[in-house]
């Protein structure tokens, strides 16, 4: 077990330890004990930095089920790196704000923690394993504790929703995934990525490659709320502000980035693969900047924001893999910077889009409200608040000096650049990349500007606000001044971080080109003037326009019918296969003890029945039978016709009658085949059986008469038949093959073994004395089931309570 | 004589299949009553028929039929009794509760 195998499950285990804080320090902050779990992490992982930078990886294994190929293997690199220090870095940021945000009184801290310690440990099982599976079960387990943090406040009916919206969605892109991993493994034999990656050729041209590679894409659309499926986003939001910072901007939705950018090495290059990633990244960042304009809650706006700074990145990651189209070489080098800069994207937006969601907190948890019609006039009121949201948006928007501008410079260059490729259709189809770049990032500065400017400027409503407007702590400032004192220092030196983390992580990404001159772009501000700086000013105008005539832009919303949304469409599907599954399920489950039988018969007949004949087991041997006895053919008789006669008697108490005959026949047949202990037992326990049935009758009304119709009567007359003739067939069968031994000539010993000359009673009191009192048990709980069924009536208003 | 008996446990289980198939609980009771005779007489066609003299040591004799399928029996008889009484109270007792004893009327009533 390597170190990095302990990192991973550092979290998990600190779930165990989490119940006896809680109770053993009831007065501390349960954040403060666990901020600890995230700091050591981060801290550990910086000391990879160094190593990582150098271009070298780590790679671990421990078995676990080597005969499927099942290993838990973890891999660094950059990629990886990136990703763990994300997740651990904003991860320590947001336990420290949950501190401040989360009162230790009112919400059950223990669960919070404990699902949000699950959720590390299994996203850091997602970016740092190599093993196919393991990644699936990781990332599932990222559904399931994001799952149940959005439900935390799980009494609201809107987190319920939500939750289980995210759920279904993330899930069923998670199945879907597997499939693909599932064939991946068919194709190339292995379930470790790596060598998948070091097969890329050989799989290229299989027939499962294509199937593979839509089926892996679905997993990450649905992980990173993508056109179609980014309608769980914004309904995930009734999560507690820091994990909405946490899970729903900066890490989970961005595992599905990361599949993106862990697979293109297998598929990059394949047109499919472009179009795909690249077309739904560049539509869904269009697609959210134009919602999130719309939306009236702050959160709500930040998710679409998300939504659409989440199909940037994937777009950059899609433009980026035209490089391997054809092998690398000098002149598609300009191709990865958009894998570049999709990295660099990525760092930027979780540190200002984990600063905006704290800051809606910070607004939510002192003003009470995040609807923006009821906000106002805040500057005066929070100023630093103010100044961090300025410090933000404005880089979400794209404005130097934020971190925010150089990637949407570097965006810009890189639709721009891709309109020159001569692969896939670009040179007539690139345009849409550049022109849908420049209107999401219109409505992007839109919505920065509408975020900040409609909450803090213009007329404070005091009377719309449930509380009394204040600054907040310090402590729940002190998370946003470092993300946002990052969104500054990035501006300035954006190429140390590319030197330690995004150059190697493009090596990653890109391993057939590491090495190669320009591979990794130096990061300027200033580029003198040319076509993005252009669109930035076209952005700005343009941005600013809409946001003052916003007005009249609220019409193009109408545009949309309501009835027609995607999310009804989701609450169509739900509804659908709820009432189909229900129906179909009342179709079988019929609430008739008889159908259930006769399901159960027909699978017994026909899978019995049906291997009896595939098989041909079927053996008829009479030699060994014993000749027949005209006692015995009489009885055969006597009981054939009786048992007959009960199906065609009009009245219970022949039926009785005829199954006494039944009985005593037995026991007469008991003694004919020298069983005098069974002949005896039979006889006392088939006479009190009648009596018993005599008493119940004086209780009972005459019974009533079975359905004549045919439609009832020929199933059942062809069920019964059936089994009475596998029945014979499989009896038959079984005499006729004798496959071993009888063991019974053991027992004849029992005089020497176990002292006594009848070998029936030595068997039941000696050989098998245990079966015997277990037998007697059950004797004795029938007789405390009758005892109580007769004498214990429940209390009419205790009775009724109960089936409440 | 095996295959004669094996026949008649056929016959056996077909009706207490048809039985058990019912909407009368009296009826279903009566067929599970009939299916533990089909397997008692099954069990003890399976051990061979006739095969020696009863299974009680005795100096004189050579061979004895097989005790194991008896002693299987034995047991059987007696849960099978066990089985039987507590159906029949259970019938009792869900009449006295329902007010039926038919399958179908007892369908959709709140006890289900």
């Amino acid at each position: 077990m390597s170190f990095l195998h302990l990192l991973i499950v550092f979290p998990i285990f600190a779930v165990a330890i989490i119940p006896i804080i809680a109770k053993a320090v009831p007065r501390l902050h349960l954040g403060w004990a666990i901020l600890a779990v995230p700091i050591f992490l981060f801290i550990s992982f910086i000391t990879f930095v160094p190593q990582i930078s150098a271009n070298e990886t780590i790679a671990a294994a421990i078995s676990w089920i080597p005969a499927l190929d099942l290993h838990f293997a973890v891999y660094l690199d950059g990629l990886s790196l990136i990703f763990a220090l994300l997740i651990t870095g904003v991860g320590s940021l947001v336990v420290f704000y949950s501190i401040y945000y989360l009162s230790k009184e009112r919400e059950s801290l223990p669960h919070f923690y404990s699902y949000l310690m699950l959720f590390m440990g299994a996203m850091l099982g997602v970016v740092l394993t190599d093993n196919l599976m393991v990644l699936y079960l990781f990332w599932e387990l990222t559904s399931v504790s994001s799952f149940l943090l959005i439900a935390f406040w799980y009494r609201r009916r809107k987190s319920q929703y939500g939750a289980q919206k995210s759920f279904l969605i993330t899930v069923g892109g998670g199945i879907a995934m597997l499939m693909g991993f599932i064939m991946l493994q068919v194709m190339s034999g292995t379930t470790s990525i790596q060598e998948i990656i070091s097969m890329r050729n050989s799989i290229q041209d299989h027939e499962l490659f294509i199937p593979a590679l839509v089926l892996i894409l679905l997993g990450a659309f649905t992980k990173s709320a993508q056109f179609p499926f980014h309608i769980w986003l914004p309904d995930a939001m009734e999560a507690p502000t820091p994990v909405s910072a946490y899970l729903h901007s900066a890490t989970m939705v961005k595992a599905g980035l990361f599949l993106v950018a862990r697979f293109t090495p297998v598929f990059g290059g394949e047109a499919t693969w472009f179009w795909l990633v690249s077309g739904v990244g560049i539509f869904t960042m269009f697609w959210g900047a134009l919602f999130a304009m719309k939306q009236k809650d702050l959160k709500a706006l930040l998710a679409y924001s998300t939504i659409s700074q989440l199909g940037l990145i994937m777009s950059l990651f899609g433009l980026g893999s035209a490089a391997l189209n054809g092998g690398a070489d000098t002149d598609s080098v300009v191709y990865t910077t958009a894998i570049f800069v999709g990295l660099f994207h990525l760092v930027n937006h979780s540190t200002f889009k984990g600063a905006l969601f704290m800051i809606v907190g910070i607004i939510d948890h002192g003003v009470g409200t995040r609807d923006i019609r009821k906000l106002g006039g805040l500057i005066t009121l929070m100023p630093i608040t103010f100044t961090l949201a300025v410090i933000s948006s404005f880089s979400m928007a794209g404005m130097p000096p934020f971190n925010g501008f150089l990637s949407k410079e570097m965006f810009f260059t890189a639709t721009l650049t891709a309109t020159e490729l001569s692969i896939f259709n670009m040179d007539t189809l690139g345009v849409v990349f550049p022109g849908l770049a420049l209107i999401g990032s219109i409505f992007t500065f839109t919505y920065s500007t509408i975020l900040v400017f409609r909450t803090f400027t213009g007329n404070y409503q005091r009377e719309k606000l449930e509380k009394e407007p204040h600054e907040a702590s310090i402590g729940l400032l002190i998370s946003p001044i470092i993300l946002c004192s990052l969104v500054v220092l990035l501006f300035f030196f954006p190429n140390q971080l590319s030197r330690f983390l995004l150059a190697p992580a493009m090596n990653g990404i890109l391993p057939s080109y590491a090495g190669a001159e320009d591979f990794i772009p130096h990061i300027y501000a200033w580029h003198g003037f040319n076509t993005e700086l252009f669109m930035t000013l076209g952005v700005v105008a343009g941005g600013f326009l809409l946001f003052k005539k916003y007005n009249l832009w609220k019409e193009v919303y109408d545009l949309f019918p309501s009835r027609i949304s995607l999310d009804n469409g989701y609450r169509q599907i739900l509804s659908i296969s709820e009432s189909t599954s229900n129906r179909f399920t009342n179709f079988y489950m019929t609430g008739f003890l008889r159908h259930y039988l006769f399901y159960i018969y027909a699978f017994l007949i026909t899978v019995v029945g049906g291997t009896l004949f595939i098989t041909g087991s079927f053996v008829l041997n009479t030699a060994n039978d014993a000749p027949i006895g005209i006692y015995e053919a009489l009885l055969v008789i006597i009981m054939g016709s009786a048992a007959v006669s009960i199906l065609f008697t009009k009245s219970r108490m022949t039926a009785t009658l005829l199954n006494g005959v039944l009985g005593y026949c037995i026991a007469i047949f008991f003694v004919l085949f020298r069983a005098p202990d069974l002949a005896l037992t039979q006889l006392v326990v088939e006479t009190v059986t009648t009596v018993l049935f005599l008493l119940c009758f004086y209780h009972l009304p005459e019974w009533s008469k079975e359905d004549r119709n045919l439609k009832v009567r020929i199933p059942k007359i062809i069920i019964s038949a059936s089994t009475g003739a596998l029945t014979v067939l499989i009896a038959l069968s079984v005499q006729g093959n004798r496959l071993f031994e009888s063991i019974s000539s053991y027992f004849e010993e029992s005089y020497e073994l176990a002292g006594g000359r009848n070998i029936v009673n030595t068997i039941l009191g000696d050989f098998r004395a245990l079966d015997t009192m277990l037998e007697v048990v059950v004797l004795f709980i029938a007789g405390i089931g009758v005892y109580t069924l007769i004498k214990v009536k429940a209390q009419d208003g205790g009775d009724s309570d109960e089936r409440k | 004589m095996e295959t004669l008996i094996t026949l008649l446990v056929g016959v056996l289980v077909s009706t207490a299949t048809y039985l058990l198939l019912s909407k009368n609980l009296i009826r279903i009771v009566l067929g599970t009553a009939i299916l533990s005779h089909a397997v008692h007489l099954l069990l003890m066609t399976m051990g061979g028929l006739k095969g020696g003299s009863v299974p009680i040591l005795d100096d004189g004799t050579e061979t004895y039929t097989d005790a194991l399928p008896q002693a299987l029996i034995l047991t059987a008889i007696v849960i099978g009794f066990a089985v039987t009484a507590f159906f029949l109270v259970l019938v009792y007792r869900t009449y006295q509760s329902v007010g039926t004893d038919n399958l179908n009327e007892m369908r959709g009533s709140k006890d289900e």
